[in-house]
């Protein structure tokens, strides 16, 4: 249930930056989520599905997931390792002295977005018309 | 115009930049905020009500109480004469740093010293969001067992100590502290490992002396 909770989260930070950018409407948010970050894909789209309804900036957004992989070093051997595969032993040496470099993170990479020029050429109209006159 | 916006933000980024700044909001008014986090039925409210016990007359706590359903555990805080309040999760399985900035919004913390956050009861998700707190304490009970730093690394990792608590439980469950302890300080050499019994007193002094020093350490930093 905490792909809920992130969702709302992505929303709000897209959100946050979407006066800075003149974004007008999301086309697409291209997430980038670890193999073993504990992330569900399948609720994760559910949830975005339910609150870009909620949502006009999100209403046509479409979410893409990029699956990253998890990789372990051993300190022992300094050889790296897939994690999924052999866990938390390094499969070289047997070792238990590992940790995790990559595959427990959810970054949002890019946003695809329609975005409203600045009006440079047209001063007089103010911003509410110019969001009626588009709709 | 369609536009590509690189962002390479964190998923959680707007969560951590509230937590930051209620972290910071707490810290000017020398208020403590400690992060409970565990398991259902780990002991959260009996250690808390040990707490309020144990520092009468010594420090001034208010406890933030979050489920996703009934207020059994606020009434149970507030009868001990504590500051409480219930927030209610709609169905989240933890919380973040904006509903717990709108749960003490609820809460006269004047004169207060330590504010607890009773997290909701997961191993897992409580984990992945910043609350705005200062220090995470964590509780893993005896009957749950040694292998939880296994199977549920991120809470250790993100805890600044954690307690073992119904330590009174040991004679009736193979749990083996000192495994217990590897394991965890194997995923974060920093963690701080209170074995307690709320039920019998043992081991509290060691975790009272360290919320006080955390306390110390938050009005002199």
């Amino acid at each position: 249930m905490h792909e809920l909770g992130i969702v709302i989260h992505v929303m709000k930070t897209i959100e946050d930056i979407a006066p800075e950018n003149h974004i007008t409407k999301v086309g697409s948010a291209t997430l980038e989520v670890g193999e073993v970050s504990g992330i569900v894909t399948n609720e994760f789209v559910d949830a975005w599905n339910y609150f870009r309804k909620k949502k006009p900036l999100f209403e046509d957004a479409e979410l893409n997931i990029i699956k990253m992989q998890a990789i372990t070093y051993c300190t022992a051997c300094k050889k790296t390792y897939p994690t999924v595969e052999y866990g938390r032993t390094c499969p070289y040496c047997k070792s238990g002295e590992t940790y995790l470099v990559t595959g427990n993170e959810c970054t949002i990479r890019d946003v695809t977005a329609q975005t409203e020029d600045e009006k440079e050429d047209d001063p007089g109209m103010p911003s509410g018309a110019e969001q009626e006159s588009r709709t | 115009m369609m536009k590509v916006i690189e962002l390479h933000a964190s998923a959680t980024a707007s969560n951590d930049l509230d937590a930051a700044a209620l972290r910071e909001e707490l810290k000017d008014r020398g208020i403590l905020l400690i992060n409970l986090m565990s398991s259902p039925g780990s002991g959260k409210t009996t250690l808390l009500s040990r707490l309020i016990r144990d520092f009468q007359g010594k420090l001034r706590i208010a406890v933030l109480e979050a489920d996703i359903a009934s207020k059994v555990d606020a009434e149970t805080i507030a009868s001990l004469g504590a500051v409480s309040q219930q927030v209610h999760t709609d169905g989240m399985c933890h919380m973040d740093a904006g509903m717990t900035e709108e749960g003490l919004r609820h809460m006269d913390l004047d004169g207060i010293d330590v504010v607890f956050l009773e997290n909701v009861g997961n191993l897992i998700c409580p984990a992945e969001f910043d609350t705005g707190a200062h220090k995470n304490l964590m509780l893993l009970s005896i009957p749950e067992g040694d292998d939880k730093p296994l199977k549920y690394p991120l809470m250790f990792q993100k805890s600044d100590a954690l307690a073992l608590t119904k330590t009174d439980a040991l004679p009736y469950f193979p749990f083996d502290i000192e495994k217990a302890t590897e394991r965890a300080k194997h995923l974060n050499p920093d963690v701080s490992i209170f074995p307690v019994s709320a039920k019998t007193g043992d081991g509290m002094r060691d975790l009272e002396d360290w919320i006080l020093e955390s306390l110390r350490e938050l009005r002199h930093a």
